[in-house]
């Protein structure tokens, strides 16, 4: 173990990054003469931000919240991600119960939400609420599924924004082998941009300790680049849209 | 290594009702020694060749790589040195022998005319330094009686890329396999080329193997070289 | 320990036993390389459907080369104010509860973590994906230590099996086929064999499940570090990194310090373009911010959250203003999957963690240009790389200027002498033309003589009959 005094090596570090920054470096050759205007000499701070210098060039989101639903679900379908419409929340907790009785689900866990719940009550198998009382990894891991809500569905990418404060915390989305996300359709929004600004703006308090943006079911291209689902996350996703 | 090449730039030119004037000072544009890292040398050799052209309307080569070396390397091996606007000037005189063609004189129809079936290699100065691609292929597409096909991977390496060519001879071969194994199986009878480098390399490997095609510039199949 | 981890072979290295060796190593694995046909055929087939999902992904932009200035922008911004950025990201994600350790090198940054570890108690380590983590040596450290380190990212685990490094740095056995994997998981694991994908992905997960629900320290890497808001960001499609994080109760990040990024809004930008470029994806399947360990009013997820902060040269390639941008690499691995030299040498002959164009620009920087520069060397500056590279680094350029860089700092004599020759030569029309009749008149002299460089093209290409007469000549003729 190096005696070196824990202060030293971050001030040596930053001593060497301010030195190395006295010359400044040219700006990338680009496309557009407007990304050359975005960045004036001197110090590189740009007059426009990246996102809203991208954001006419960056895949469609939708403009309308018809044409973002049609997005969505076109998205979520490339995704294998499986879409479903249910009027109300009956209907939702309808759905929800069919499956787990299709599939012989044992144990299904869930988390407190307004959205979650009813779907809970609804199961025809044993519920656990993972988020009353200490946290159980190794009951959770015995789950078939997991139920939870979410912040954002985003169009652009058909993304699933979820985070640790809101939807029943880390593993809960992660760890049961399929995820069902319980959705209205006013959680839509067109793009990845517009949902990271509503995650500042939500959580301007406190930003939850993580946040997650869930595009399809768990997948991997690592065995002769072959796309196979349900990698170590879930093999299945499922979205309920609800209204 | 390849006078006819320079002969049918001039052949073409002149039917196009230019006048063509050849330097006989001019030896070589210094690539060599810029791609090895030799700058100081190279610099030697950027200055001897400004003075050679300087002057000259315009200065046509018919090697994308030797094009690339003075447009767009000049100006960087000479900034801040006396001579960087005379490279500059020559930078913004200089063209690659096709692109001239179609950019500057407009002509995509030089009245050539070659019955074989041929295929378009990209070669990597000319794509990526000074953006050819079109060009090229206008101007085949204009010649009577071609049929112009595209090999599956056009624009990868051929693998000469200089000295690499001699100093990485494995990798410069196994790139030379895969660009002219491509190009075979378009069984064409040519491989058309801007650039005397790649057909060096490419015909080097395709005589090798005993495959058939061979690669011919541009500028002979403009100038209605008819095998 | 799980039987896993006991029989796992300890992290592969490839490196020559003498870093000055490293030139040799690379030509001799080269020169084998290039003779397994089958094996570069099988990566090139691998590729070919990366390729066509690539440009499916990238006609889904507007324009996809205006986006690429606007991911370069971001990178560049941020790197060009790091002095600021740096210290904001730390303290933000210091408030957010985490803690940040600081290593000027591969050393301390080992340290730290096997500090850490010793601290927590820990007897079984899930690690997900992270390069860095590769350049540092990191798992051959804590093995000595006596800690079991899985490997949860398939692709990795594979790797680990197998006891070699990463074969590129987002797809890590992309050389392995799935007979291979099949025999290595019946070798390690006691499954029967198969030749289905799926089965293969389905066995891993299995075994992974129990690991990661009994480790009690996670370690990640993370592909963006948020100044606005002391977010790091981790991309994946497997999940594993999520599950790294979410179920032991330490989880450390190690991360260079080039990471940065400004905004969080930049990450509507570098996403997508880091998946589209890299994979042929839309979008990467879990795009994870972690702002620190476990909050007040939240059920699960660490008690403590460590981040190590990795210089390792990286000032220096900073303080460097023409390939500042080098560390503008968001690590997509496009500028390997279009390399015609990654393709035919392999992503183990470079001999070193980062393969591939950018590999071969930034080593020189990190472990010295004498004895790596033959990386920058090692190609014919295409300019592919370039034309694939996201964040608009100026790859190939950059090889040339390594290049220089060691033509002045460590010449080699006989080379110097030679372009001295050239350039007098060159200057000197008329001894130029006499130098091309001579050419003319003994080339086929010289091709019986086969001295050095010639005989290297010849052993391979033949070269065609000197012409008959000059250029010069030919010309004055017609006129």
């Amino acid at each position: 173990m190096t005696t070196a005094q824990p202060g030293s090596a971050r001030d040596t570090i930053l001593a060497r990054v301010r030195e190395a920054l006295r010359v400044p470096a040219p700006l990338p050759h680009m496309k557009s003469h407007a990304a050359e205007e975005a960045a004036p000499a001197g110090p590189a701070s740009l007059t426009i931000l990246p996102v809203e210098f991208a954001r006419p060039w960056l895949p469609d989101g939708g403009d309308t919240p018809e044409a973002c639903l049609a997005i969505l679900t076109e998205n979520l379908g490339k995704l294998k991600a499986v879409v479903h419409r249910a009027a109300d929340p009956t209907a939702a907790a309808a759905f929800v119960a069919d499956l787990a009785r299709d599939r012989g689900w044992q144990r299904v866990a869930w988390h407190g939400h307004a959205l979650v719940e009813p779907v809970a009550t609804a199961l025809p198998c044993a519920a656990e609420r993972i988020d009353a009382g200490a946290f159980d990894k190794n009951a959770l891991e015995t789950c078939d599924a997991g139920i939870t809500a979410c912040e954002a569905l985003v169009a652009q990418t058909g993304s699933i924004l979820v985070s640790s404060a809101t939807c029943g915390g880390r593993a809960l989305s992660i760890l049961p082998h399929v995820h069902i996300v319980v959705a209205t359709l006013e959680q839509i929004v067109g793009t990845l941009g517009e949902a990271l600004e509503d995650v500042r703006a939500r959580h301007a308090g406190r930003i939850p300790s993580m946040v997650s943006f869930i595009t399809g079911p768990s997948r991997t291209g690592d065995i002769e680049r072959i796309l196979v689902l349900g990698a170590h996350g879930p093999k299945e996703l499922f979205v309920v849209l609800v209204g | 290594m390849a006078p006819r090449v320079g002969l049918a730039v001039a052949s073409v030119l002149e039917r196009l009702g230019h006048t063509c004037e050849f330097r006989s000072a001019q030896t070589c544009c210094g690539q060599p020694s810029f791609n090895a890292g030799y700058w100081d040398e190279a610099r030697a050799v950027a200055r001897h060749a400004i003075g050679v052209f300087a002057g000259a309307e315009a200065v046509v080569g018919p090697s994308g790589s030797c094009v690339a070396m003075m447009r767009v390397f000049y100006p960087q091996l000479l900034t801040g040195t006396p001579h960087e606007q005379a490279a500059l000037d020559l930078a913004a005189r200089t063209f690659e022998f096709g692109e001239f063609l179609v950019e500057k004189l407009g002509v995509t129809d030089v009245g050539a005319r070659f019955p074989h079936r041929v295929t378009y290699h990209d070669g990597c100065h000319g794509l990526r330094e000074l953006r050819i691609k079109n060009a090229p292929r206008e101007l085949l597409r204009h010649v009577r009686d071609l049929e112009l096909v595209e090999c599956d991977e056009p624009e990868s390496c051929c693998g000469f890329g200089g000295l690499f060519s001699v100093k990485y001879p494995m990798i410069s071969t196994a790139m030379a396999e895969v660009k002219g194994g491509s190009l075979a199986r378009t069984e064409c009878d040519y491989i058309v080329s801007s650039d005397p480098s790649c057909q060096l390399q490419l015909d080097g490997w395709l005589s090798r193997s005993g495959k058939k095609p061979r690669t011919i510039h541009l500028a002979e199949v403009l100038a209605g070289a008819d095998a | 320990m799980t039987p896993a981890t006991s029989t796992a072979a300890p992290h592969g290295t490839f490196e020559a036993a003498d870093p000055h060796d490293a030139k040799k190593k690379f030509l001799h694995d080269a020169a084998e390389h290039v003779r397994d046909e089958g094996h570069r055929a099988f990566v090139r087939k691998a590729l070919g459907g990366y390729y066509a999902s690539r440009d499916t992904q990238k006609a889904r932009y507007r324009d996809w080369e205006h986006a690429r200035d606007a991911a370069s922008l971001a990178k560049w911004s941020a790197v060009n104010r790091l002095d600021e950025l740096l210290p904001k990201f730390v303290a933000n994600f210091e408030r957010n509860g985490g803690r940040v350790h600081w290593a000027r090198n591969a050393e301390e940054a080992r340290d730290i973590v096997l500090g850490l570890l010793r601290a927590a108690k820990a007897k079984a380590v899930i690690k997900s994906k992270c390069m860095t983590s590769e350049e540092i040596h990191l798992n051959a450290a804590m093995e000595k230590d006596g800690y079991g380190v899985v490997e949860s990212d398939l692709g990795e685990f594979i790797q680990q099996l197998r006891g070699e490094p990463p074969y590129h740095f987002v797809f890590p056995c992309m050389h392995v086929r799935r007979d291979e994997i099949s025999d290595l998981f019946g070798k390690h694991l006691g499954t029967p064999p198969t030749d289905s994908p799926e089965e293969l992905t389905m066995i891993a997960r299995r075994h992974m499940r129990r690991l990661y629900v009994d480790a009690d320290v996670g370690i990640t890497g993370a592909n963006f570090l948020v100044a606005e808001t002391g977010q790091i960001s981790i991309t994946e499609n497997e999940g594993n990194a999520r599950l790294t994080a979410a179920l032991p109760r330490v989880h450390i990040a190690i991360s260079g310090i080039e990471k940065v990024v400004e905004h969080l809004d930049d990450l509507a930008v570098l996403l997508p373009m880091l998946a589209t470029a890299g994979a042929g994806q839309p979008m990467t399947c879990y795009n994870t911010l972690y702002a620190g360990p476990r909050q007040p009013g939240e059920c699960d997820g660490p008690a403590e959250m460590h981040l190590v902060l990795l210089d390792n040269s990286r000032t220096a390639l900073l303080a460097d203003p023409e390939q500042r941008d080098a560390l503008h690499c968001i690590r997509c691995g496009a500028c390997l999957n279009v390399c015609p030299i990654f393709k035919n040498v392999g992503g183990f002959t470079y001999g070193t963690t980062y393969q591939g164009p950018i590999g071969s620009v930034i080593t020189p920087h990190l472990r010295g240009l004498a004895d790596w520069n033959h990386l920058s060397g090692a190609s014919s500056l295409c300019g592919a790389c370039t034309d694939a590279c996201p964040v608009r680094i100026d790859i190939h350029h950059h090889l040339l200027h390594n290049r220089r860089n060691a033509a002045k700092s460590a010449p080699s004599r006989l080379e110097r002498l030679g372009h001295k020759v050239f350039v007098m030569v060159a200057s000197r029309p008329w001894l130029f033309a006499l130098g091309g009749a001579v050419f003319r008149k003994t080339l086929w002299l010289v091709k019986k003589l086969r001295p050095p460089l010639l005989r290297d093209w010849l052993a391979t290409r033949d070269l065609p009959p000197a012409p008959a007469a000059s250029f010069r000549s030919q010309w004055r003729r017609r006129s």
